[in-house]
Formats: structure tokens, sequence, C-alpha cells
């Protein structure tokens, strides 16, 4: 009795031909029941290729999955479920998987060995890019994307238990039990759709039940406890720290179909136990590619699984005894002298010869070389396995896994069904788990003698996925690779998508023939994560398109969009950039009339994404003295001071202004990109440096709407709506003063007297939710004074012409004297930054100094990133003299101007020097100037 | 990598932002006579053995508590996990 449904078909197509399969097929065994044993192309020689496995470990059938326009490459047909309108395809063939063109490339075999890329492509040295590398890159590779989309939702999340379970064959079912019935939390988790691993497959009597049946029953009980979490199609693909197990839960095969496609989840477990089972390996003898040549285990797989059988007329070829459970007509035992020397058949094995001579006719090659457990999640921490001699395998170190696991069942080298029970149960007592006694079943030890590879003069494959032939590790070693990593490197033998599952063990046992010494002596394989390929999608999961990241929204967002504002990206944030009116030609019309309205009138700017921290505390000032430049204990009540803050090495880290509205409560801006940093910093100063300080820190920019009101017609405006009771006249509301107060009839509202436009200006907070109708209120209260809207390319010209420092100056390797501000720097006290700053180097007169520049000559156009050389000077780095950090159009002067770090620039006032731009290939000469271009006496702002 | 904070209990490692040797508590006085080399050593020199190491881990997707998390920095086994600002005050 099979496990597929036969009333319920499936209709899937494979290249175009129709099929149908049943309800519980892969699309391999679908494949196989409808007798299609060509289902692929080899990578390098385009040698025909059929199923050879029924798992993961697949190497030779991949197809591609195709949906419209969307297709998944090297998708194992083996672990593919099959669903109704499946879509496969073959690949690496052209124009069809029977008639290949570039199967020529295996009449040419000799010529393909191991490192023919790295003898033959080396002369002339000019055709490495041109000629050699894109022919082989076109004929290179396996599967191709379809560029297209991918349709599909992914998921993330985070699981927690006691006892995580890798693996539902004996092991892993009996162990996930009998913790479930103690009332662990348990997960159990197994890579295939039908949880029982090799119960399923060969369909031993347990407990006096078929092993079928047996497992309905288990998985039925085990359904019922809520303390278990059954996952099937879940690979726990990797290991990592304390605890933690990435794994792909996969929903749906189906591409754009409607639910999450696939989960990746990351398991939190205080335990896990593997129990991941064993994979059987072939035997290298020549030809032992043809399709019909597949594993014993897969052939028993198809069989009693999915009832289909892969030949009318199987032989099987083992080393051990395994291999003899498989229902065959021929055997072929190396344990009695008997080996396969070759195989025949062009598209499928026809017949194999003996090496005694002995033909035989056959239609599918059973195979089993022995058994290698699947130890790769033990390596995840280092650790490294042990060879056993008696198995013939790598096991496991017992003394060297994960941190909180256990190996039990294959995957720990016991090989049958009783072993397995048994170490669950050993291994749940050691943790003080009640653990029922084995159910009963047959008793048949594991028996093996090594055998690797029957020797030829023809080709015998090692690793199918990446065809490396037992010929191509031997010629890697007589060149000189005898270290196995090199041989891997030299031969790519596995390091195809299958990761040497199937051959990694195999190939060590060719070299260490080759080299005449043991497998332990040779080496060891390890392994990383991932255990199978995890695809980018999930990996992504929900961050793409729009959700790639965050999106932060200023409360003025709306009312700028309805303005037709354009956006910028800042940090998270979306800024309006300008705001566009009818007729206007280019973004430089807006920005200019912007600049030209507020500079005349009033303009309004949503400055809300300014980082803003709400520092109290009867040690606040104190507290603002170590991280500012400049002293804040002594700023009164009512008023703001600028500060300017370094790193402890000295140079600049942020700037910003900082309010006090109390004794003991100061508001603190600082930079809309340094907003993290800067609060981060402070707490690390807070709670490390000075912790006897009592003061205490909060981030508030998201809970205030600021607005920067700014132009001579500013305080008009913003008369209108203050309330009456407070007064903002100049008199009593000079140049950086600030208040708390209330607007529209008693709206709480924080007035500062701010100006980066060197305007008259303001800067007007409310609560957030407000933000949305003030903007609305300002605007249209402003009506009057023909109040416009401005973005941020209008405040950074503004902010331009007054030689105001931002980003492009604060750029991680200026320090307070490079920026003209060591005037700043209180020399009566200690601050963060202050004693590095001194250094020689830092502290030079002649140093960089920000200096302002116009064109020489009218009409030039200065362009940022610039660098300085005296006029006439080459450009070379023994020239530099410093570079240009901000330009732009100043609709003011009516010529573009720039600041920059100019070498001793303050002494420099007035001369021409050259600005050499070889990004854009602008060069010109420009005149240094003081860098506050417009109003440099202040008036403007005190007026 | 989990973090078991002293108040929070075990969190991810992802809500946690590194800074660096926990040596950054301990700022040299600027009134010293030697303050300049006391600072440069201060800021760049760092042993950097392998095997514990005492680093400093803010939790800032969480309390934002500073944290001195002592690691293996050859197995990343996690010691000790104290708050820096206890550190800090005992030091002082």
């Amino acid at each position: 009795m099979s496990l597929v449904d036969q009333s319920r078909v499936l209709n899937f197509t494979f290249d175009g031909k129709n099929y149908q399969g049943f309800h519980g097929d892969t699309l391999a065994s679908a494949l196989l029941r409808n007798k299609v044993s060509l289902v692929g192309r080899s990578f390098k020689y385009h040698r025909p290729r059929g199923i050879m496995g029924a798992g993961s470990e697949e190497p030779n059938g991949l197809v591609e999955i195709h949906k419209g326009k969307v297709c998944e490459p090297n998708r194992r047909a083996t672990t593919v479920k099959l669903f109704d309108g499946l879509e496969a395809k073959s690949q690496n063939r052209f124009p069809s998987l029977k008639y290949d063109l570039l199967s020529v490339n295996d009449l040419f075999s000799p010529f393909f060995a191991a490192g023919f890329y790295y003898k033959t492509f080396m002369w002339p040295r000019s055709f490495w890019e041109k000629v050699y590398e894109p022919a082989i890159r076109r004929a290179a590779g396996l599967g191709r994307l379809s560029h297209a989309a991918d349709p599909d939702q992914y998921d993330k999340g985070f699981l927690f238990c006691d006892l995580l379970v890798i693996g539902a064959g004996p092991a892993g079912l009996w162990a996930a039990l009998n913790a479930g019935r103690a009332g662990k939390q348990v997960i159990l988790a197994d890579e295939d759709f039908h949880m029982g691993g090799r119960i399923l497959s060969d369909n031993p009597e347990i407990a006096a039940l078929s092993g079928h049946e047996w497992v309905a029953q288990i998985l039925a009980e085990l359904s019922a406890l809520a303390n278990v979490r059954l996952m099937p199609r879940t690979t726990i693909y990797g290991v990592f720290d304390h605890g933690i197990y990435g794994a792909l839960e996969t929903k749906t095969d189906e591409i754009g179909g409607a639910n999450t496609r696939q989960v990746l989840w990351k398991i939190n477990a205080e335990r896990s136990i593997l129990a991941a089972g064993a994979t059987e390996r072939p035997i290298a003898f020549a030809n032992n590619d043809r399709p019909g040549v597949m594993l014993a285990s897969a052939v028993r797989t198809y069989a009693n699984r999915f009832g289909v059988t892969c030949g009318s007329n199987i032989a099987v070829f083992t080393n051990n005894n395994s291999g003899l459970e498989t229902n065959a007509a021929h055997i072929i035992d190396t344990r009695q002298a008997h080996y396969v020397s070759d195989t025949m058949g062009r598209h499928r094995i026809k017949a194999l010869r003996l090496v005694s001579g002995e033909k035989i006719r056959t239609d599918c090659l059973a195979v089993s070389g022995g058994w290698n457990p699947n130890l790769h999640l033990t390596c995840h921490k280092r650790g490294r396995p042990v060879w056993d001699d008696a198995l013939a395998c790598f096991k496991p170190d017992p003394k060297n896994l994960p941190e909180g696991m256990s190996v039990i069942g294959a995957a720990n080298g016991s090989f049958s069904t009783i072993g397995a029970f048994r170490d669950a149960q050993n291994v749940l007592m050691d943790d003080q788990i009640k653990c029922e006694k084995p159910p009963n079943v047959d008793h048949i030890d594991y028996e093996v003698s090594a055998f690797w590879h029957v020797k030829s003069k023809k080709r015998a494959w090692v690793d199918f996925q990446n065809d490396v032939t037992a010929k191509d590790i031997e010629l890697a070693h007589q060149e000189g690779f005898s270290s196995v990593e090199h041989v891997k490197r030299y031969t790519t033998l596995g390091m195809a998508t299958d990761q040497g599952r199937t051959s990694n063990v195999v190939g060590l046992a060719v070299l260490a023939e080759a080299t005449g010494q043991s497998i332990p002596q040779t080496g060891t394989t390890i392994f990383r994560p991932p255990y199978t390929p995890i695809p980018l999608g999930a990996l992504a999961g929900r961050h793409k398109g729009q959700d790639f990241k965050p999106v932060r929204q200023t409360p003025s967002h709306d009312f700028a969009q309805e303005q037709g504002a354009t956006f910028v990206e800042s940090g998270y944030w979306k800024r309006a950039q300008w705001i566009a009116r009818k007729g206007e030609k280019g973004w430089r019309d807006s920005v200019d009339r912007e600049v030209l309205m507020t500079r005349n009138s009033v303009g309004v700017c949503d400055v809300s994404t300014l980082g803003k921290i709400d520092v109290q505390g009867r040690d606040a000032g104190k507290f603002l003295n170590k991280v500012y430049v400049n002293t804040f204990s002594t700023l009164k009540v009512g008023r703001c001071r600028y500060g300017l803050m370094l790193r402890e090495d000295g140079m600049a880290m942020d700037d910003g202004t900082c309010a006090r509205f109390s004794d003991t409560h100061f508001v603190m801006t600082t930079t809309t990109a340094n907003a993290g940093r800067v609060f981060r910093h402070l707490e690390f100063c807070r709670q490390c440096l000075w912790p006897e300080m009592d003061v205490h820190l909060i981030s508030t920019t998201e809970q205030w709407a600021q607005y920067a009101v700014a132009g001579p017609n500013s305080r008009k405006l913003l008369e209108k709506i203050v309330d009456p009771a407070f007064d903002i006249s100049n008199e009593n509301f000079p140049y950086m003063g600030c208040q708390e107060l209330t607007i529209c009839g008693g709206v709480r509202a924080r007035l500062f007297r701010l100006s980066f436009s060197g305007e008259l200006a303001y800067e007007i907070a409310v609560p957030t939710r407000y933000g949305d109708s003030l903007i609305r209120t300002l605007m249209k209260a402003g009506e009057e004074f023909e109040v416009v809207l401005y973005g941020l390319e209008a405040l950074g010209v503004m902010r331009i012409e007054k030689g105001h420092p931002a980003g492009n100056e604060l750029n991680g390797q200026t320090t307070a004297a490079n920026l003209g501000l060591s005037g700043f720097v209180s020399k009566k006290k200690d601050c963060i930054g202050k004693v590095l700053s001194q250094r020689e180097g830092l502290a030079a007169q002649d140093g960089l100094a920000l200096v302002g520049f116009i064109p020489a000559h009218s009409g030039g156009k200065i362009t940022n990133g610039a660098h300085f050389v005296e006029k006439g000077a080459k450009a070379i780095p023994e020239n530099d003299l410093g570079y240009m950090t901000s330009v732009a159009w100043s609709p003011m002067l009516n010529s573009y101007i720039g600041i920059g770090f100019l070498k001793d620039g303050k002494n420099r006032l007035g001369q021409i020097i050259e600005a050499k731009d070889y990004v854009r290939n602008n060069h010109l000469e420009v005149e240094v100037v003081s860098p506050h271009f417009f109003d440099p006496e202040g008036g403007r702002l005190r007026g | 990598m989990k973090i078991n904070h002293p108040l929070l209990g075990p969190r991810d490692a992802s809500e946690f932002v590194y800074l660096g040797d926990a040596n950054l508590i301990n700022r040299p006085n600027a009134k010293s006579e030697t303050a300049a080399q006391e600072f440069y050593d201060y800021q760049y020199l760092r042993t950097n053995n392998p095997g514990e190491h005492k680093e400093l881990w803010f939790h800032e997707q969480g309390d934002r508590s500073w944290l001195v998390v002592t690691r293996n920095t050859l197995t990343h086994e996690i010691k000790n996990v104290e708050l820096a600002r206890n550190i800090a005050r005992a030091r002082s």
C-alpha cells in the first residue's frame, strides 16, 4: 500500500507535455510513474541524467518551475510536492532535452578534465575579459533566472520550545512522542511533507502494524498533543549561537498562490535532538550516471511510499546489507567480489557489464555504497566529525556538539530501526524524561564492507551535479593538489547546489586511494549553513518594494502632497524637497521662488525630523556642559543656545540648539541624520561616564510637530495664531528666546526664536496630533503675506547663503577649528572630545578652515566635491588645498556660491584659486570669500 | 545570539547595538598631567585578547540600558551580563 491518494489526480506538465500524478506524489515520483527517465542534462558534459535519489540529496533531477513569466530554477524534483497545474521544465539543454547541442562537450571530455579552464584560457592575456570569460559564462551555470519579479509573499517568525526534534523518522518520532507525553514544549521539524522518514520508504513491521500504519498512529497522537508543534516541510538549515536554530518552512511550491509561500523561522530551543537520518551514497564505476542508475534506497522509496516501480528488471549493486532489501532480479554484492564495470544505453540504462565480463540486461540499477549520517548541523559550531571504520562513515563527535544538542538514530550511525528507538530512549532518560519501552521491530544489524570505486579507464562519476569524475580527482592529485580542500577547489567536487551530499565521502575515498592514505588521514568534510539552499525571497521576507525599509512621514506630509511637493528620502524620513507651482519649468524655478518669497515676506518649512531630546534633572545643565563644547549650565531659563558636540577623538559629531525651559529642563535638537546616534551617545555618557548625575533623557522627536516660520513677516504671521496672553514682541521675545505658550485658543505649544535662514525666524512646536492642523492654519493665516511652503532645497540654499555648517560639513573628518567654531570651545571645563581635539595635527593654525567661494568669472558653475589647488598648479594630492562641501545657486546674489574647507582659509580671503572637479570635469577659478554671503551682520534675524 | 539582560531576561541580540571594549567606561581625568597620553590610550588602544572579553552593548530596541557583557570571543559563550551603570557607580 502506497501513501499516494489515487482518487485525487493532479495534472502537470514537463517540458510542455501533459502528465498525471496523484496527491502525495513528488514531481520526481510522478515523472517516474509516467516512465519519464530522462529529466535533465549534466552541468559540464551535458550528459543525459535521470532521477537518482528521493530526497533533498538529489544531484541530478534539477528542474525549473514555471508560472507565466516567473520561473524558479534548480528545484530538486524530489522535494517538489506535486500540485495541480504544475509546469516544470528541464534545464541545461538546447534545443531540447533529447537532442542537446552542447552534448558535443561529452565527446571532447578528454579536454574538459579538472583544471581545463586554468590550463587552456591562459594566452593571450588580452582575451581573458573580452573573449574567454563571456564565452565561458554563456556555457556555464545551471538554470536561468527569469528576471521577472517574485510574485510571492514570504514571512518571518520566532518560535520557542523546550525541545526541538530535527527529523521525523523512527528516532525523531519516538523522541518527540515521549517528550510530548511528558509535557515538554516540543517542536518536531522534518524537511519532507510526510513525516516518517525511512519508515515510509521501507515500511517495516512495527508493533505488529505496517510501518505506514504505525507512523499514522504516532502522528495522530502527536497532533492531539497541544504542547507539540508538528512542522512538516520545515528544514532546519543552520545552528547558531545560544540555542538558536534557523528553519525554513515551505507552505506551498505553487508560484504566485494566494498564501504565504515560505516562512523563515528563528527557533529558540533549550535542547535539541538531531535525528536527521542518513543519506545513501553511490559507488563510482564507469558510466554510473546513466538515467536508471539510482540509489537503492530511492528505488525502495518509490516502490513502498509512492507505489512506483523504477524498472521491470532491477539489478542491485551494493557493498552492504541494506541494499539487499531492494526487490531486484539481480544482486551484485562487492562483499562476494562481484563488481559492475560499465553500463550501456543512451537515454537510459539498458544493460550492465560485470568485471568478470558478464553482461546483464537491466532497466534500473540500484546502487548502495553505504550510508552517511546527516551530521551537517553538528558541524555548524565548528564540530568536526570522526571516522568510524566499522560503519565506513563519518559520525558526529559526541564531545564536540553544539550546546544542548544530542544526536540519535541514523544521524548518529545507528542504522537500524531498533537502534533509532533505543537512541531516543537513552537521550530522553538522560534528561530525566520518562520514555516508554520501544515497540517491537525486526532487528537487522547494518553490515558494510568499505568499497568506493571500480577502477576503469572510462569515466566514473563521483559528483554528479558538478560533473566531477574519479579521474578528475586522481588528476588533481597527480598535479600536486593533495589536500582535500585544494582538490575541492580545483575539481569543484562538492561545490554544487547539493554541497556534495552524495559525493563528498566518495571523493575523499578516491583521493585516499590515490594518496595511499586512510580516509581520516586524508581529511574530513565540514559543513556550513545552510543545509539546503534558502531562496533569497525567504531571507528578504516582507522587506521588499515599499516595505524594504520603514517610511517615516512628517506631520505636514499630507498637506505637502496636496500642494504638489516632491519628496526626498532623508534616512527613513520623506521630506518635501520643493513644492512646484504651475508654470515652473524645473526644480530650480521652484527653489528660487521659495527662497525669494521667504526672504521677502514669510515661508514655512517642516523641521519635525530634527532629533529632539528632552533632558531633565537637577544636573541637566552640568551634564550638557560635558557633552557640548560650550557651556549650558549658565544658560538662562527662556533662552536657547547653539551647541556643538564632539566625538571623544575630537572630531565634530553633531550640532543643534538647546533650549532651557526651567532650571531642570532642557530641550535639545540634533540633526535629522544623527538623532539616533546622539541619543545613544548621551545615554552612554549618562550611564557609563557620569552615573552619579541626576539627569534623565527621552527622545521626543516623534511627539512634536515643529515648523520653521522664517522671513520679515514671520512675527506678524505668528501673532495671528499665538493666544493674546503671550507677548512675542522683539523686546520681550528677542533672538534666541524660547517660551511655552498656547496658540489658536488653548493648544499647548513651544516657540523658539531660532533662525537657520538668517531671517527673522521662529520654530513653533505643537504635539504631533496638531501638526496637520497647524500647517493648514499657518498657511491660511499667512495668505495676506503671501506665505510660502518651502522645502529642503530652499532650506539648504538659505543656510549656504548664511554659511551655516550642516551634514556635508559635519562629515566626521572636521574639528571645531575647521568649522570656525573654536571660539565656542569653553576653556573652563572638560567635555567629550576636548583633550584629543587639542592634538597638534587637529589644532594647527594653518589647518582647513570653512570659507566661502564664488566663481572668479561670472557665469561659472561651482560643483561640490571639487578639490582646491593654487592657480596653475597640477591637480595632484601634494598640491591639494581642501575641498568644496556645499554649493547652491543663490537667487539673492544671482550667482553660484559654495562653502568648503581650505587650508589656511581665513588668511586667503580675496585670493583666486582653482576648483578641480574630475568627477564632472568641471574646473574653474574661484574667489575665496567669507562664508557669510548674505546679511553678514545678522541685522535681519535680530529685527 | 541571546543576551541575558539583568532586568529583562534573555533577549535576541538583534535588539542590541554593539559598541566595543568595556574599558570605555573608564574615561581618564582631563585634569591629569598626562591627560593627552591617557586619552590617546583610552580612545585607540585595545588588547584584543582572544577569549573572555568584556564589552558594551546598548539595548536600543529595548529599555536603553547600556550593558557590560562578558563574552568569549572564541566560542561566543556569554558568562555574565551586568548593567554598565552599576559598574560605573562601583568604580567612582
